[in-house]
This record gives C-alpha cells, structure tokens and sequence, in this order.
C-alpha cells in the first residue's frame, strides 16, 4: 500500500499548509531547508542515534504483557514501552532532534509549548545537554496542574512562563509561543511538540518519532516471526500515534487504532475527540479536523490528561481518517482511569494518563481478536507526573 | 466606495489615508456601532473592522482582551454582518479576520454577503499568498479586494508576490512581532517602506506599533496609508474622546 507524502508545501489533500503570518514565512522556508540538507545528513543521524542510544536508553523494550493477556483473554498484547525513555515519555525522541537541529542553524534560543509539561521537559532536558537557553510557555492552569514538571523545568535551567489568556492550557501556550516566535523570529527556534503546526513541523515531528515504528517492526519480526495485527496508540495531536503507526502504514495486515480523549463523554460536549467529533478548520498554523463552534470559534475542551487536552490534531492524522486507513475511536476520562489501574495492578507499569487511554481501547480490542493475534499498545509515558490527579480521582 | 477610489481621491488632495482599526463587538455591540459611526465622522479614510478569533496569535494583549470582550458579547460574522448593515458610512470598510472564522461562515457566502453590507476588502493576517488561490480568485471576481501583509523580514522576491496579489493596498507590518501600542518604532521603517514601495504601484499602508500623530508624520512621506489599531482600542477602553483623537492622527497624515 503507497504512503501518501504530503506535496511541497506540506499539504496532504487539504490538510496541513502553512497558515501563518507572514513573518514566520521565510523562517519556514529556512527550517525545511535546513531539514533537508542538514538533519537527513549521514553525521547528523549518526549523532542523534548516539543520543538516543546513550542518552534516553533507546530501543527501548517491546514487553509481551502475559498476564494483561491472560485476563482480557483474546489477542496477544505487546506493550512498546516509550515510558522508559528518559524523562518519561516518548517526548525526548522529538526534542533531541530539534533542538540539534536550532544549533546547527545557529539559533541560541529554543522556545517550546507544553500541556503536562512532557515536552517542556524534554526540550528542557535537550536544552540542558546541548547548552541552548530555554522558554517554555504553559498555560497557568496547567502550572497548577503540573506543579512538578514546572520545578523539573527550572531544575534543568529552563524558564517558564506561565500563559493567563483564554482556557489557560496547551492551546493557549501555543498561542504565547508563537507570538513570541513571531516577535524574536532571527535567534530563536520554535520546538514544536507535537505532529500539529505549519509545514515542515508536522513532518519533522514524525520522522524523529518514527524510530518507535520502525523498533517495532524489527522487534517484532525478532520475537513473532511476523507483523502484528493491530497497533492502538492515544492521540492529542498525536506525536506518539504518528511515530507508532508511521512505519508501518504501508502494510495492509496492520489494523492501525488512534485513540482520542472522549473526557466527560463527547455527548456532554466536555471532551477532546477531535477526529471523532470535529471538523475541518485552521489553528496553529495548519489546516486539521479541529472542535470548533458553527462561527469558527475554537471550542474549550477536557480530558482528565493535560497532554491531550487539546482542539486541533496533526493534519496527517486528518488525512488518515479521510482515507480510512486508520481508525479514530473515544475513550472517556472513566475508561482510562480503568486502564490505568489495570496495568498498574496486573503488570506493575503505571502508565501515563494520556497512554492509559490506549491501554484502555486494548482491553476492548484484544478482547475482540482470536488468541493467535497481536495487538501493540503504545505506553507513550509513565505516570508518575499524574500520580495526585489520580490520588483527587480515587 | 472602493478602497482604490478613496487612495485615489486622497492623492489628488495631498493627503495620506488614515486607516482605523476596530474590533467588532467592543467595548459592546451597541458600542462598537457607534465608535465605527465617530470614526468615519471624525475623519477615518478607511476603516478595518475586526472580527474577534478565540486564538489571535498575530495580536498584543490590547487585541486579545477587546477580541476576548467581543466575543462574550456574541460578535460573529452573521451578527457584525446584519448591524453593519444600512449605516451608510461613506468609507470604505474592510475586514480583518483570522482564516478559521471566514472558513466557517463559507467562502462564497461570506465574499456575497460582505459585499451586500458595503464591505469591500479582507485582510487575514494567518492567509499567505500561498494557501490563498480560491479565495483571492473568488474575491476578485466579485470585486472584493484582498489586502495582504509584507513584514521587514519577507525577501524582495516574496515582496513582489505578496504585492502582486494584493489590492486595495500592500499592508506593511512595520516590525517583526504582533501588534500592540509603541512608545518608539523600532528599526528602519523607512526604509522598509521604500523598499517595499519599489515593487509595486498599488498603494501601500503601514501598521503595527502606530500610535501617536509622530509617528504618522515620521512616516507618511515613506506611505499611502497609516493604520492605527491598538491605540485606539485604548482609547475606547479608557473612555477617551474617540473623535478627538481620530481627528489629531487625521492632521497629521494631511
């Protein structure tokens, strides 16, 4: 089966683009060339797998879950597990990269967005390693939600900035961000989080999470002989689903699920199933399935998970579900904390909120298949950072 | 009235044209109708009318809190298209609106319906040339022109693209940030002007930062049109005599 590429501009059908001011523009432009010619360079990725190797203890274990199995009682259930990657998710994969990349362009200056503040930590962490200054942007109820990786930040030499304006969460810290992207657009490089944001972002946040994919092939064909048969992973704007799924998209036989936040329950509209729920729209500079009101307004959303308490979605997940390749499915707040649990109990792995939504789809997923399938699920973090929401829920 | 008629009628009297920015829905609807009504009186030669977005990642603090106020007050399209209507403003009046919201309302719909209401231009300051074809091609053909950015950082060659596809005027960000009030513009402005100004023969108008008749007179030899936002916004917010101030920054263009 092709994959589809997006074309130069970076649209895949009518998502994606570029729709920014016009002063990022010709930053753009230098950032995909700079891309291209530095970051695919041979020294380039020789140095970013050392990172990784050394640095974040990549590859990281693809864990066949025994007792998960045993209790669901249908498919095999593999868990990748990104929560052993150093500072607890999947987030360094990404940041590495780019921020290697902004001091190979010369910009002293990273700025990064965050909602839990995973990605706030691990481009603080990069930062720290290669020496760059860091800013990061967090909404002011996230501060308060995420009181510990705000104190983790500013251990690793990073400030933060805390964002007051509208819901005062991620959406609103990609807004501060990039104005001051727009206002400090000659020193300073914009580390994007996630597969969202103008082209090249959503391009370039996906090869540098590919390598999940990519493990998991390998690894599997080591230890199964074969593909798996379903791969589940959870989607805010989807970094971890777009490095999970992205290798493998070009064979048919692997069922690809996308799991979206369903919160409260998308029936009482305080949720943020994007794809499930939302339609075209432009924010943050792409064009994406997004929750917005009949006026274009952007809606306010929930999730019991920070980092997927978000509006928009990456365009290429957009793409995706037009074309059916994958499937994009609810998991309510209830649900997770349930998925949650039972990793911790069964398996001694305390996942991340946002990844106990996947865990949760697997129970129902598994369940369905015959015991000679396999199912991976992404365990995208740990949940160490989630532990007092956990503690104020039970 | 078109927004070239009016450059034109102001070349022939010397004078540059001051364009006003208002964001719709502020400080109240009924508010709004009548600082749009005080600015055209007062002597505003174009006047952009602002359609409140959730996220404006273009804008200062100034805009964000009176887009914010806009939209609690329920400003959207179909309800600033419906009080604009039958005002008989006599300026040309375009608006200024982030993508998402003009996407929503449709954009067929919207390019007739403006049109209906004496709305003859749009500025979407999140729109480059590049994502723009449909909607430059439909706006032309029902006589709406679009008005499209250049900062100090877009290369010449993008300068004469930008320009090519503007009409009505070239909008010149006069610094490399989002808007807001500014004691000082900073950097060569100017120069920029001119720089622009020697790629096209469409006018061209400058904003961002412009707030005080010094500024205007700093820059008015170097420009068709000056755009004054922020400041204005201020001044509705602090209950300071609009007409006033509209016919001070009005002065100095003349």
């Amino acid at each position: 089966m092709p994959v589809m590429q997006p074309d130069k501009l970076g649209h895949w059908g009518i998502y994606g683009g570029r729709y920014v001011p016009e002063t990022v523009m010709g930053a753009l432009d230098e950032l995909e060339e700079a891309y291209q010619k530095i970051a695919k360079s041979e020294a380039f990725q020789k140095e970013l797998l050392y990172y990784l190797k050394e640095y974040t203890g990549r590859p990281t274990s693809l864990y066949f879950a025994k007792r998960l199995t045993e209790q669901v009682g249908g498919a095999k259930i593999y868990l990748k597990r990104e929560d052993l990657v150093h500072t607890g998710a999947h987030k360094m994969n990404n940041t590495i990269g780019q921020v290697m990349l902004a001091q190979r362009m010369g910009k002293p200056r990273i700025i990064a967005e965050t909602g839990a503040g995973q990605h706030g930590v691990a481009t603080a962490t990069a930062c720290a390693l290669l020496g760059l200054e860091c800013v990061v942007y967090m909404g002011s109820e996230d501060t308060r939600r995420q009181r510990m990786n705000v104190f983790r930040m500013e251990l690793l030499g990073t400030e933060v900035r805390p964002v007051d304006s509208g819901s005062k969460t991620l959406k609103d810290a990609i807004n501060e961000a990039m104005r001051d992207w727009v206002s400090n657009i000659s020193n300073t490089f914009y580390c994007m989080g996630s597969v969202v944001g103008p082209h090249p972002y959503p391009v370039i946040v996906r090869d540098f999470q590919s390598i999940i994919g990519t493990e998991i092939r390998s690894r599997m064909l080591e230890i199964e002989g074969r593909l798996p048969d379903a791969l589940i992973a959870c989607v805010g704007g989807g970094s971890n689903a777009m490095g999970m799924f992205y290798s493998l998209l070009g064979d048919e036989s692997v069922r690809m699920i996308g799991v979206e936040a369903a919160g409260e329950g998308v029936e009482l509209g305080r949720h943020c199933a994007t794809l499930c729920e939302g339609k075209p729209g432009v924010l943050h500079g792409a064009m994406s399935y997004l929750l917005q009101d009949e006026n274009g307004q952007v809606q306010d959303t929930h999730s019991v998970s920070a980092g997927l308490d978000y509006p928009g979605v990456g365009p290429e997940h957009s793409h995706l579900k037009d074309t059916g390749r994958v499937e994009y499915v609810p998991i309510t707040d209830g649900e997770a904390l349930n998925g949650f649990r039972v990793l911790c109990e069964i398996e001694g792995i305390i996942p991340a909120l946002e990844s106990s939504h996947a865990v949760a789809q697997a129970l129902k997923t598994a369940k369905e298949m015959s015991p000679d399938k396999i199912v991976v699920v992404n365990i995208s973090g740990r949940g160490d950072k989630d532990l007092e929401i956990v503690e104020g829920l039970v | 009235m078109r927004i070239q008629e009016q450059f034109d009628a102001l070349r022939a009297k010397k004078e540059k044209a001051l364009i006003v920015y208002l964001t719709a829905g502020f400080p109240t609807l009924d508010g709004f109708i009548q600082s749009l009504k005080e600015t055209a009186e007062a002597g505003a030669d174009i006047i952009e009318i602002g359609i409140p977005f959730s996220d404006p990642i273009a804008d200062g603090p100034t805009i964000q809190t009176s887009s914010q106020i806009g939209l609690e007050n329920g400003a959207t399209l179909p309800v600033i298209l419906n009080a604009i209507r039958n005002l008989d403003l006599k300026v040309p009046l375009v608006f200024m609106s982030y993508f998402n919201p003009l996407l929503a309302y449709g954009q067929d719909k919207l390019l007739t319906d403006m049109t209906e209401v004496g709305v003859t231009g749009l500025i979407i300051p999140d729109l480059p040339v590049e994502e723009a074809e449909s909607w430059k091609a439909a706006a032309h053909s029902i006589n709406v022109d679009t008005i499209f950015l250049v900062t100090p950082n877009s290369s010449d060659d993008r300068i004469r693209l930008i320009a090519e596809a503007s009409t009505g005027f070239v909008y010149c960000v006069s610094l490399t940030g989002i808007t807001g009030a500014r004691t000082n513009l900073s950097g060569d402005v100017s120069g920029f002007l001119d720089r622009v100004k020697s790629h096209t023969k469409t006018p061209i108008a400058v904003g961002f930062g412009i707030s005080t008749p010094e500024h205007i007179l700093n820059l008015k030899d170097h420009a068709d049109g000056l755009i004054v936002g922020s400041r204005v916004i201020d001044a509705i917010r602090n209950g300071e005599d609009l007409g006033k101030l509209i016919r001070e920054l009005k002065d100095a263009t003349r």
